[in-house]
């Protein structure tokens, strides 16, 4: 059975599965209270213990995480409510659960992301304690096992040996999450969003963290297939990491600029910006998780990024909310989301929410080379109703006398609307083609059904010619032209992206070496 | 408590009072043998400055005027090292943003 998700960290693993959610907590009850006491005590101390050797090993970002799960731990403010609890008769695990629930809430009631972000680090000390304290005790993953389960721990996954292989797989997870960060910084494959997949599988699965998905009780020829590209992975990643850090160029000598996309401002943390031309598709929907943001909020994402990027450009979209990524209190429930109210139709339809993001752009534009651009453009009027909107909040910040930028205004090429008829967007200072939303619609075939995928292919000749001509309208109008779909860090798309003469391309960080040694086998 | 030594300063670092200052904070605290508290108001409510979990809680972002006092031994080099702290920014970067 396979199941498609998205790729966290690139890699590929084969091996045991090790159900993440099924580790019993089986605690037995003591006689006294002041057993119950003891053993909460005892539990505590042990899982001080194991923090304090993990933090032996941990450098960076681990090592602070640890440190500061290590001080709460340490902290009897942190367990006095349940001691507490306990001596009014509740058996330890329940009182030790019911402290910390108090607390996670506490955490997750902020309206700030990062005291929000905390209340994982809270759960993570409560199910290690919980952990201690049970029978069963703490069941290690076997060497070489795929983690699979709701969503994973980071002290899980510290003390894990990936020595000999491995892998995550989630049906929830973020790429943002702290593990996703380090799964990426050390080559553990890593899959997210498995969501349809079944709740306690076991048995050997096929984890392929470059595409995304799983494959559950394989069969033998998908063994085989699966050995077949994994070993070909290892030898692209040999071979592209001595790219990463060279200007892309064709073997013709041909100046290839490869930028990259990013979802989370935190995941520039982990790119030298050296090694790319800048961003060519920042996604603001991510800021849009939970509450609608603020505009401080937005403003310090953007500007994080753009300090991050110094004169090299960063195009950042304005909210892509709708079709198959829905934002609690903003987008609406519809029949066929792919085709509603989505990227600047709800913009439009939501002016109060739109213009808390364009006022955080148009501030943050002052410290770096910004471009704005607007998803799901179908006709002209979209354009300009939204770049008037901007030129609106603009006179606003003017009036107050805040300091701001007007940054250039794009569109994306995504509705085939816009790519058969590209003279009638001549305003837009320059075009950036989606290529995943353009197939789906110009294939009918949706991007998220696994039934119609063989359909959904950007080489088929309707997309390609689709793409070839709206480039060279772009050519011949001196508007720039990129391309920020999947086909840009696809090695099997780039040479047809090349041909049709593209020149600029916008890639996940993780494909940036790959896309570059790709392009270097090209004779454009 | 009969405060002896009281100050107030303002959080500039990016994103507050938050994990990892919260933990240079309160390691700083318990150096001294004086009670420490903190609050977000000058009326309170008083948190205790040497536990990570009531500092925590306080939730102070950047910007937050943060008011610390103490009493007991060494109280005002308690509250003056506890001042240059959140100063210095806690010794990290004032662009310094950790978001995840």
């Amino acid at each position: 059975m396979r199941v498609k998700g998205i790729s966290a960290s690139a890699g590929y693993a084969e091996g045991p599965l090790f159900d993440l959610d099924k580790t019993v907590v089986s605690y037995v009850g003591k006689e006294t209270a002041d057993d119950e006491k003891a053993a909460l005590e005892t539990a505590i101390a042990i899982a001080a213990g194991r923090l304090t050797v993990l933090i032996e090993m941990a450098v960076g970002d681990a090592a602070d995480i640890l440190e500061f799960q290590i001080a709460m731990l340490g902290d009897n403010a942190l367990s006095s409510p349940a001691f507490a609890a306990i001596r009014t008769g509740l058996p330890a695990d329940k009182a030790w659960r019911q402290a910390l629930d108090a607390e996670i809430a506490g955490y997750d009631a902020s309206d700030q992301d990062y005291f929000r972000a905390r209340a994982a680090d809270i759960r993570d000390i409560r199910d290690q304690v919980l952990r201690a304290l049970s029978e069963d005790g703490d069941v290690p993953a076997p060497a070489g096992a795929i983690l699979y389960g709701e969503d994973i721990a980071p002290t899980r996954f510290l003390e894990t040996d990936w020595t000999s292989g491995g892998g995550i797989a989630l049906k929830a997870g973020s790429t943002a999450s702290h593990v996703a960060m380090l799964a990426r910084s050390r080559g553990v494959p890593m899959v997210v969003g498995l969501g349809s997949s079944p709740a306690h599988p076991a048995g050997i699965a096929l984890l392929d963290a470059e595409h995304g998905g799983i494959v559950l009780s394989p069969s033998k020829a998908e063994i085989d297939a699966f050995r077949q590209s994994s070993s070909s992975f290892s030898a692209r990643r040999d071979r592209a990491g001595t790219f990463l850090a060279r200007p892309a160029v064709t073997k013709a000598g041909t100046m290839v600029r490869v930028q990259v996309n990013i979802a989370d401002p935190s995941d520039v943390d982990g790119i030298d910006i050296a090694t790319c031309d800048g961003v060519g598709l920042m996604r603001t929907e991510f800021l849009f998780g939970k509450t609608l943001p603020d505009e401080e909020t937005q403003y310090r994402a953007y500007r994080k990024v753009l300090e991050w990027a110094g004169d090299k450009p960063v195009t950042i979209r304005t909210v892509d909310a709708g079709g198959d990524k829905p934002v609690p209190g903003f987008t609406v429930a519809e029949g066929n989301p792919f085709l509603g109210l989505r990227g600047i139709r709800l913009s439009l339809a939501r002016p109060e929410v739109f213009r808390v993001q364009i006022r955080a752009l148009l501030r943050a534009a002052v410290h770096g080379s910004l471009k704005v651009m607007f998803p799901m453009i179908a006709i002209v009027e979209e354009y300009r109703q939204a770049a008037a909107m901007f030129a609106e909040e603009q006179a606003v910040l003017a009036t107050r006398g805040i300091v701001h930028k007007m940054p250039p205004l794009g569109i994306m090429v995504e509705v085939p609307s816009v790519a058969i008829v590209p003279e009638a967007f001549t305003d837009a200072a320059f075009f950036s083609i989606g290529s995943n939303d353009l197939t789906q619609y110009v294939m009918a075939a949706a991007r998220d059904n696994a039934a119609v995928a063989h359909l959904n292919s950007v080489r088929h000749p309707a997309v390609l010619r689709l793409i070839a001509a709206v480039t060279a309208f772009g050519q011949r109008e001196n508007i720039p032209i990129s391309l920020c779909g999947d086909a840009s860090g696809d090695p099997a798309s780039i040479p047809s992206l090349l041909e049709i003469g593209l020149r600029d391309l916008s890639v996940a960080p993780a494909q940036l070496a790959m896309a570059k040694a790709a392009i270097a086998d090209i004779s454009v | 408590m009969s405060v002896s030594a009281e100050a107030t300063v303002v959080i500039t670092h990016e994103v507050g009072l938050h994990a990892r200052p919260s933990v240079k904070f309160t390691k700083l605290a318990k150096t001294f043998a004086a009670e420490v508290e903190i609050a977000l108001a000058a009326n309170g409510p008083w948190f205790d400055a040497k536990s990570i979990v009531k500092v925590m809680a306080a939730k102070a972002p950047k910007g937050t005027v943060l008011h610390i006092r103490a009493s007991g031994d060494g109280a005002n080099d308690a509250v003056d090292a506890l001042v240059e702290l959140v100063r210095r920014d806690f010794d990290e970067g004032a662009d310094h943003v950790r978001t995840a």
